[in-house]
């Protein structure tokens, strides 16, 4: 066993900090992957879903009688929430599910189901707080005051905190008070939900399109009374997941259920609507702020009411991370939750974050504007409040990207920039943090006496090139080409790894992996010292031998120090559990984002010219994939900032935009030039490897939004910035 | 329109018979080429009702598939061919999952009619794999162009259709010619740089 | 999708055998890009779907003895913007290259682009074409003008405000085998009043077949689109203008079209008559738009549109004009 596990130094490193392509690129490209929707077993029936047509209603009657006699309809299950009686709090909750030869059959079946309901008041109207207490529709979702100052012992707390924060308001050189809001969007994952599943002698085979590969068989087993190990939950490929993921749900039980009843296999997908529907979405979030700040514009004080949703059982986003990063010593922050007939949100990349970002870094920008300031003059000033103990990487982050962006040369003061005709531009920025931490995993390594090096581990690549960096971390611990691991990942099988949500896959990988290839190595040193009569504690691995790394010439290559195994393979299985001090893994990441936007003032469109994102994420493994994952959480990003949006009719409460031509995302046309910079110094390589996927997602909000105030000189206060907002609040400044 | 029996000839004074004979440059449609569970009436049109055998030709080879009048196309190389390339992600055709080219053309096999595809050259993402991968796959890879992976599929072949009709594309051209596709996962700038990379090398 | 038949005639003729007299008994299939997602939602649910798309006659664009332009209804998009015959019509190749996805220009045709069905998410939704949601709902994309009967939706075209303000006309076969009929595109819509009633005059047994656009003579002509995004997402407002002008820069013959505004194409004779008899400048186009919108009725959500249909209006005239529109 080696002594302590530990990363090569820069110079060192042959495979890792080096651009590699992805593993799984050609099979992506060419199709010959298969998803989950794209497994298709012998025999299978098709199923498709049907909602609720209501918002918000009392199930008098469902008859699917109608769809059991469609032809081509197999089967019709009606879920416990489709039973008489049940309360259905949002529109698209399924019901029933109906299995086919063909999935136009079913969905014809679909179309023959008949509801009748008790139909009961709907709340929709997330962003209208007053409207919301009018309706009876909110809860206290808690909140949090600091003040230097402490009250005495007889003060009443809440009078004490009014007072003092009345006090600094008083004494603040500029006040600014602003609303800012960012609406409800979806996961909207390409691969929609769903499972094909094939329940045979009381076991479940099931093909599931999850982010947890590892957790979801304990899902299935305990909903359907089987015990984990009956259960093979596969997911080799997944299309999206982005936080939406996690379980079976209750879709995939159904389909359990039918294939347990007509004895075939089930192919249950949800439809797009359906995905859109119920699939997951971000909580929504509006806020109202007053702060106020020093003749430097660094904040002393922060007030803020908030309010939003999650869907029908309240919350909306925590205030615990408002402000957000940039903390003044002073602060109120009330939060009041809507309870909307929407469906449940779920954990939308580094939750919470985007929209704390979006509703506070855009009020510190309204300080520069009311200041007279330069924008990065007042970010750079409050960084003295950052709470993360980054603001030194901030400062530098900030440097490059404003080299970047080419920020001293084409800032302007808010709205006082030239015009192309009707066309204005502006910068911005914002910056964020997030954790990252490694999650908890296990990887099983064989190395077989014929040199072969094969990995098992039960984690999932959602796109982040987890096969490629299990493989190039293992290829550099043991001293061999990357083609030459083989890497399995995504079944329930192997080895169990955390489920792929919070950044976390990277580093757990890296962990599982690196502790793996280090333990199986230093057992090959063992023999191959004997073999070279040297103390294995002088071996190293490099370049397909193993070698006296005082004296090269001492050496055999890793085929025949593997030829000294034996007859059977070298297993070794070595672990790593999330929380655990390790040398190899951190936590904390920052990143600082600037956006150049052109806005067309007699239209509100806006168009991206160019975004820079400057991201640390301690080591870096392969610069390419990490690269991709900025350049994608930029790109959702924008698509938040401009497009995105779940439109719920105030009046019937259904998603009218829950198709992929109206939920607007962005295209290829729409993002404009892209730079992306990895900041990784000494400082931050020493750290180990923390996840990034996420953490670039956050910024761009406040980044486009604060470019967008900076060529228009008048805040656009809600995200999405739609033509209609931009023009809105153009006509009301 | 209430008054069917029409009124005004447009000013050319261009007669019915002038459509009816067209501009002579069309070949002749292929007619259906359907067996069984037809009804055909002799006297009109083919009228298909019901489960059909046809003929689809797919990525250069004859392929016999029995399917409905409704049976899309997407769902016969998905369900019947087990080419799960394309993929169905929105049922209007706005992701351009499902894009493949039919006589060299992109178009999406999730709002084709698998019937309407009858006597035309079908050709799907799997057929720019296999051995020697085209230089798009090859460009994607390289380039980084995709995470999940879902969508790229479909894209592939847009950016193939697009490069075959756009040989020396410039940036522009690219950012303004691929809008037809929806990635997720955000991979278009590294798209760009793959159909870029395609055209300088070609 | 429900079964149905499925018949794929080869001639005029062929396609009116196939016709049910029944309303919403036979659909019509052309690229299929709007109905087969209709038809999958279950909110199109024919008997027969006649696919036009093997009729040689309706695949053709001619150049007719007077030099009018006939293109087929079953000629895809793709092939009209590469047509050298479409040059001196800028309105319409601007229309199809506003559409921005190659596969919905390969795949979508001529017919099916003017037939296609409203965009209304309420309709899309299954929550009927007409009827009062639209009114206090989510109406931002809705009509700003000719709303005040039940139909909020906007006509979803955005070649046929082109074609009207190029006078052009459509050729229509039907009912009966022998039957046939030239109408102006700008009869060609209307706006339904009860559920009856399309968004087009058609009868059941009715199918266009070809659309003739005038000889350009001389005028000149323009499409602008306000699009939020590069996609293929439909304009927020779109105009489409056609202009004569006299050797002296004044214009003697306006037509000025909206999309995206109503349950029809708008045709504004208001913002025509502003720009008869003068230049263009910006200015003039400015009231031109201002006077398009005069009559503008918008509803709870969609002001705005208000303002991005006249400014659509005015950049289209700029852009007719050779001028700069001043904007994206």
């Amino acid at each position: 066993m080696p002594e302590e596990y530990s990363w090569p130094s820069r110079e060192a490193s042959a495979v890792i900090g080096k651009v590699h392509d992805r593993l799984d690129g050609v099979v992506k490209s060419t199709g010959a992957a298969k998803y989950t929707y794209d497994v298709n077993l012998k025999n299978q029936l098709i199923a498709v879903a049907y909602g609720s047509p209501y918002a918000h209603c009392k199930i008098k009657s469902l008859d699917v009688s109608g769809a059991e006699k469609t032809p081509g309809v197999v089967h019709v299950e009606v879920l416990p929430q489709g039973k008489k009686d049940t309360e259905i709090e949002w529109e698209g909750e399924l019901l029933a599910v109906v299995a086919a030869e063909s999935e136009a059959a079913a969905r014809e079946g679909v179309s023959k189901i008949k509801i009748t309901v008790e139909e009961l008041d709907v709340f929709a109207d997330e962003s209208n707080l007053t409207a919301a207490e009018v309706a009876g529709r909110t809860g206290k979702g808690g909140g949090k005051a600091e003040t230097v100052n402490e009250p005495g012992d007889d003060d009443d707390e809440d009078e004490f905190v009014e007072k003092e924060l009345q006090r600094l308001f008083d004494e603040s050189k500029y006040v600014l008070e602003g609303e800012y809001g960012i609406d409800a969007i979806t996961h909207c994952c390409l691969e929609p939900h769903g499972a094909t599943v094939q329940w045979k002698d009381g076991k479940l085979e099931a093909y599931l399109s999850t982010q947890n590969v590892s957790g979801t068989d304990e899902g299935f087993a305990r909903d359907l009374e089987l015990t984990a190990d009956d259960v093979h939950v596969q997911c080799e490929y997944i299309g999206g997941g982005f936080g939406s993921k996690f379980a079976p749900d209750y879709w995939g039980i159904a389909a359990a259920r039918i294939s347990k009843a007509t004895g075939r296999p089930v192919k249950l997908m949800l439809q797009r609507d359906q995905e859109l529907k119920l699939g997951g979405s971000r909580p929504s979030g509006y806020i109202k702020v007053r702060l106020g700040a020093d003749e430097n514009g660094v904040v002393q004080v922060w007030d803020s009411l908030q309010w939003g949703s999650s869907g029908f059982r309240g919350g909306g986003v925590s205030h615990s991370v408002i402000p957000y990063v940039l903390v003044p010593p002073n602060y109120r922050r009330v939060s009041t939750t809507i309870k909307s007939n929407t469906a449940n949100a779920r954990a939308w990349r580094a939750p919470n974050h985007p929209q704390a970002c979006a509703m506070s870094q855009t009020a510190l920008d309204d300080l520069a504007a009311k200041m007279g300031a330069d924008s990065y003059d007042v970010f750079l000033a409050n960084l003295v409040n950052a709470t993360n103990g980054k603001a030194e990487v901030y400062r530098a982050e900030m440097e490059v990207g404003a080299k970047l962006i080419d920020w001293k040369a084409k800032w302007h003061p808010h709205g006082k920039g030239p015009s192309r005709g009707a066309i204005v531009d502006g910068l911005g920025m914002g910056l964020h943090t997030w954790g990252g931490t490694a999650n908890t995993s296990s990887c099983l390594l064989k190395i077989y006496p014929d040199g072969g090096v094969e990995s098992f581990c039960g984690t999932q690549d959602l796109g982040t090139g987890t096969r490629t960096v299990c493989a190039q971390v293992l290829a550099e611990t043991l001293g061999l080409e990357v083609g030459q691991v083989k890497v399995n990942i995504g079944s329930s099988r192997y080895p169990n790894s955390g489920a792929s949500g919070g950044s976390t896959t990277v580093g757990a990988v890296c962990e599982s992996h690196r502790r793996a290839g280090q333990d199986a190595v230093a057992k090959v040193f063992d023999l191959a010292a004997r073999e070279l009569g040297v103390d294995a504690s002088v071996l190293e691995a490099v370049g397909g031998q193993i070698r006296d790394s005082a004296n090269h010439q001492k050496r055999i290559s890793w085929r025949k120090a593997c030829s000294l195994i034996g007859l059977k393979p070298l297993e070794v299985t070595s672990n790593y559990r999330r929380g655990d001090e390790s040398p190899l893994t951190d936590s904390g990441v920052g990143g600082v984002q600037m956006a150049h936007v052109e806005v067309d003032k007699e239209t509100g469109v806006i168009k991206i010219k160019k975004f820079v994102a400057v991201q640390d994420q301690g080591l870096v493994i392969n610069p390419k994939t990490c690269k991709s994952q900025i350049y994608g959480a930029v790109i959702m990003g924008i698509a938040a900032a401009l497009y995105e949006q779940r439109v719920t009719d105030p009046q019937s409460g259904k998603f009218v935009n829950a198709e992929l031509s109206d939920y607007k995302l962005a295209r290829l046309g729409d993002v404009g030039e892209i730079v992306v910079e990895l900041y990784e110094p000494d400082s931050e390589r020493i750290r180990g490897v923390i996840g990034n996927g996420e953490p670039p997602a956050i910024s761009p909000k406040a980044a486009i939004a604060n470019a967008v105030a900076n060529a228009l000189g008048v805040r656009v206060p809600t995200i999405p910035m739609t033509p209609k907002r931009v023009l809105d609040a153009l006509a009301k400044a | 329109m209430t008054d069917s029996k029409q009124k005004s000839a447009p000013k050319s004074g261009f007669s019915r018979r002038a459509f009816l004979r067209g501009s002579g440059a069309v070949a002749a449609a292929t007619a259906l080429q359907t067996q069984a569970a037809v009804a055909v009436d002799d006297q009109g049109p083919n009228v298909v009702r019901g489960e059909t055998s046809l003929t689809l030709n797919v990525n250069g080879q004859d392929v016999n598939v029995s399917c409905e009048p409704r049976t899309t196309l997407l769902d016969v190389l998905r369900y019947h061919l087990d080419l799960t390339g394309a993929k169905p992600v929105s049922l209007d055709g706005s992701s351009g999952a499902s894009t493949v080219l039919i006589d060299g053309k992109p178009v999406m096999a999730s709002t084709t009619l698998a019937m309407t595809a009858v006597g035309k050259e079908i050709k799907t993402v799997e057929s720019l794999g296999g051995e020697q991968p085209d230089e798009v796959v090859k460009a994607f890879v390289e380039h980084d162009a995709q995470q999940c992976g879902f969508c790229t599929p479909g894209f592939v072949v847009a950016v193939r259709a697009f490069l075959d009709k756009n040989p020396d594309a410039t940036e522009a051209e690219v950012r303004a010619g691929l809008n037809g596709n929806i990635c997720r996962c955000g991979t278009y700038a590294n798209i760009v740089e793959a159909a870029l990379a395609v055209v300088k090398g070609g | 999708m429900k079964a149905f038949e499925y018949a794929a005639p080869r001639t005029e003729a062929e396609i009116l055998q196939v016709m049910s007299a029944e309303p919403g008994a036979t659909e019509v299939l052309a690229g299929g890009t709007d109905l087969v997602g209709l038809m999958k939602k279950m909110l199109v649910t024919p008997d027969r779907v006649v696919n036009i798309m093997d009729v040689p006659t309706l695949k053709t664009i001619d150049e007719l003895p007077d030099g009018s332009i006939s293109i087929g209804a079953a000629v895809t998009l793709d092939l009209i913007l590469d047509h050298p015959y479409l040059d001196v019509y800028p309105a319409v190749k601007q229309a199809i290259r506003g559409i921005n996805s190659m596969q919905l220009q390969c795949q979508g045709t001529l017919g099916g682009e003017i037939c296609q069905r409203p965009r209304c998410w309420f309709y899309r939704n299954g929550l009927g074409l007409l009827g009062t949601q639209a009114d206090q709902g989510a109406n931002q994309y809705h009509a700003i003008l000719g709303n005040a009967g039940p139909a909020k939706f906007v006509n979803s075209s955005r070649i046929a405000p082109a074609l009207i303000a190029l006078d052009a006309q459509v050729r229509v076969i039907g009912p009966g085998e022998e039957d046939e009929a030239w109408l102006p595109v700008s009869e060609f819509f209307r706006t339904p009043r009860h559920d009856g009633q399309r968004e087009h005059v058609l009868q059941p047994q009715q199918v266009v077949t070809h659309v003739i656009l005038p000889p350009i003579a001389g005028r000149t002509c323009a499409t602008y689109e306000v699009r939020d995004s590069e996609g293929p997402d439909y304009p927020l407002a779109a105009a489409s203008v056609a202009l004569r002008f006299d050797g002296f820069g004044i214009i003697h013959e306006a037509k000025v079209v909206m999309g995206q505004v109503a349950p029809t194409p708008w045709n504004s004779q208001e913002a025509a008559r502003l720009l008869i008899g003068h230049a263009v400048d910006s200015q003039r186009a400015e009231q031109a738009g201002l006077a398009a919108v005069r009559m503008a009725s918008p509803l709870s959500e969609n002001q705005y549109k208000v303002q991005l249909a006249k400014v659509a209006v005015k950049r289209a005239v700029l852009l007719a004009a050779g001028q700069d529109p001043g904007g994206f």
